[in-house]
C-alpha cells in the first residue's frame, strides 16, 4: 500500500468516508432493482437504552433470526462507539455490524487528524448519514436500525438518539428500545421509569425490560442458563464506555427470575 | 535557444541534502526512548497547539521535526494508510514496519524528483507487548531508514543530544528516570526545561487497545519534579 497523499484541493480531511471514496477501496453498497425481496438474512432483534442520573445504560439481547430460524445466538448488538459512546443495532445483522465498524473508525479518524474527538451531536449526525445511505437497501428490506447514546462531556449529561430508516435523528429525553422486541421492552421501562435513577436501578430496568420482551416476541432471546449467554448491559457515564461483567448480568437475571416466580406470573 | 547549464548529478543531490539539512537543523530536539512501561516520546515544544508527537494507531506513533505543514501532511497521510487498512483487513494487521516503508518511498521519490526536498525527520514508532518488541523506525529527508532498537534523536543539533542521551541512557529504565535522562539530553548542560517548554507522550505496554497517551499538566510536572 503506498501513502495516501492528496492535492488541497482532493483532501478529504477528517472524513473517514470520503478517504475511502477518494481512494475507491470501497465496494460499492449495492443498490440492486428492488424488485425481488432478498434471501433470508441474520436480523438483530432488540436493544435498549435508558438514563440514569450520571450517565446511560446500552442493552441488547443476544439473539440473531433468519425468518423463523435463529440465525445465532450469541451475537454482540451493543458496542463502544469511541471512548464516551456506544452504539446497538437491530436490524439486517451484516449490514448493521458493517456499519458499526465503519461508525468507529469514521471517529477514532476524526479524533486523529483533528486532534479533538467530535462532540456527541457531530457523533449523532455523522451516524445519521450512514443510515440514511443505507435507504437503498432498507426499500429491500435489508433495514438497520441504530440506537446511539452517549455522555456528553459539555453538557455532563448522558443522551439517547434514535433514528428512523431515512437517518432521521430524534433526540429522547429518558429512554428508548427498538427491534422487534423493542415495544414490550420499552413498556416495561416506561412502567419503571423515574427521573435521576441510580446507575443499579438503571441497569436492572434494562434487565428487566428484555426480559418482558423476549416473553413477548420470539426474536427476541431470553437469558439462556444452560450455554451462559446472557445479554449484553454497558454503562456510559464520565469515566467512558463500560461493559457489564457477564457474571454480574447473570446474577442480575438470577434475581429477576427469582423474585418472578416468588411472585407469579401471569399465563 | 537557451541551453540549460549542465550540473553534475551528485551536485544537485549534495545541494538538495544541504538544502534539507539547513531546514530541519534550525528546529529543536526529540526524542524517543525505550522504557520498561513502553516508549517513550519525548520534545521540546513550547506550543499547545501545534504538535509534534501525535497517535497514528493503537500501537503506533509518529513523532516529525522540521517544517510543520510538511510532517503534519506526512502525519496524517499515515493516519489515513493505518485506518484504511485497519479497516480493510483487520486491526491486527497493522504495523509501524509497513508504514515506515511507505514514508521512505514517498519521502525517496520526492527527494529525487521535486524541486524542494522535504525539510522534515519523522520518527515512527511502536509499542510490543514485550520490552523486546519495541521498535522504532527513524526517517530522513531522503528516505533513508535507520531502524533502531534502544533509543533515537531527531532534529538540531542531534549529534550533541545523542552523545548526552548515549553516556546516561540504560535498558529498563523506569518512566520517570527515562524521562529525567531525555530531558536532560535535550536540555544540556547550560540549560533547563520545564513542563512548559516540553512535549510528552507514551505508549503503554500494557493498558486500553489505544496505547497513545499524552502527559501534560500536573502529571507532567510531578513526573519531571520526582
Amino acid at each position: 500500500m503506498t501513502l495516501p497523499v492528496f492535492d488541497p484541493g482532493r483532501d478529504p480531511g477528517p472524513d473517514f468516508s470520503e478517504l475511502l471514496r477518494r481512494t475507491g477501496w470501497r465496494p460499492d453498497p449495492g443498490g440492486g432493482s428492488g424488485a425481488t425481496p432478498p434471501p433470508p438474512t441474520a436480523h438483530g432483534t432488540t436493544i435498549v437504552a435508558l438514563r440514569y442520573a450520571e450517565g446511560v445504560v446500552m442493552a441488547g439481547d443476544r439473539r440473531a433470526t433468519e425468518g423463523p430460524a435463529i440465525a445465532h445466538r450469541s451475537i454482540e448488538k451493543v458496542f463502544p462507539a469511541d471512548r464516551h459512546s456506544g452504539v446497538a443495532i437491530a436490524g439486517a445483522a451484516g449490514m448493521a455490524v458493517e456499519m458499526v465498524r465503519l461508525f468507529q473508525t469514521n471517529l477514532e479518524h476524526y479524533e486523529k487528524v483533528e486532534g479533538v474527538p467530535l462532540s456527541l451531536e457531530g457523533k449523532a449526525n455523522s451516524l445519521g448519514q450512514m443510515v440514511r445511505a443505507n435507504l437503498s437497501m432498507a426499500m429491500q428490506g435489508l433495514a438497520v436500525v441504530p440506537l446511539f447514546a452517549g455522555y456528553d462531556l459539555r453538557r455532563r449529561q448522558g443522551r439517547i438518539f434514535k433514528y428512523d430508516l431515512t437517518g432521521g435523528r430524534y433526540e429522547e429525553d429518558d429512554f428508548h428500545a427498538t427491534g422487534s422486541g423493542g415495544r414490550d421492552a420499552r413498556t416495561t421501562i416506561k412502567l419503571g421509569y423515574r427521573h435521576g435513577l441510580a446507575e443499579e436501578a438503571a441497569i436492572e430496568l434494562a434487565i428487566e425490560g428484555l426480559y418482558q420482551a423476549a416473553d413477548e416476541d420470539s426474536a427476541t432471546g431470553g437469558p439462556d442458563v444452560v450455554r451462559g449467554i446472557y445479554p449484553t448491559v454497558a454503562t456510559i457515564g464520565a469515566a467512558g464506555f463500560a461493559r457489564v461483567p457477564e457474571a454480574s448480568v447473570a446474577e442480575r437475571f438470577g434475581a429477576l427470575v427469582e423474585r418472578m416466580t416468588e411472585e407469579g406470573q401471569p399465563r | 535557444m537557451s541551453m540549460p547549464y549542465y550540473v553534475a548529478p551528485e551536485q544537485v543531490m549534495k545541494d538538495r541534502a544541504d538544502y534539507a539539512q539547513k531546514g530541519i537543523a534550525r528546529g529543536r530536539a526529540l526524542v524517543g526512548l525505550v522504557t520498561a512501561e513502553g516508549i517513550l516520546l519525548c520534545a521540546e515544544n513550547s506550543s499547545r497547539t501545534l504538535r509534534k508527537i501525535s497517535e497514528i494507531y493503537d500501537r503506533i506513533a509518529f513523532a516529525g521535526v522540521g517544517k510543520y505543514n510538511e510532517f503534519d501532511q506526512l502525519r496524517t497521510a499515515g493516519v489515513r494508510m493505518a485506518d484504511v487498512k485497519g479497516y480493510q483487513y483487520s486491526r491486527e494487521d497493522v504495523d509501524a514496519r509497513a508504514l515506515a516503508n511507505a514514508y521512505a518511498q514517498h519521502l525517496g521519490q520526492i527527494f529525487t524528483h521535486e524541486m524542494k526536498p522535504l525539510e522534515v525527520e519523522i520518527l515512527v514508532a511502536e509499542v510490543g507487548l514485550e520490552p523486546g518488541g519495541d521498535q522504532l523506525f527513524h526517517l530522513l529527508y531522503d528516505g533513508t531508514v535507520v531502524d533502531e532498537d534502544r533509543y533515537s534523536v531527531l532534529g538540531g543539533d542531534a549529534d550533541a543530544v545523542t552523545e548526552r542521551l548515549e553516556a546516561t541512557y540504560e535498558e529498563g529504565l523506569d518512566r520517570p528516570s527515562a524521562l529525567g535522562r531525555a530531558v536532560a539530553a535535550l536540555a544540556g548542560p547550560d540549560r533547563t526545561l520545564g513542563p512548559a517548554e516540553l512535549e510528552v507522550a507514551v505508549l503503554d505496554r500494557h493498558g486500553d487497545r489505544r496505547a497513545f497517551r499524552r502527559l501534560q499538566g500536573e502529571e507532567l510536572a510531578g513526573l519531571l519534579a520526582g
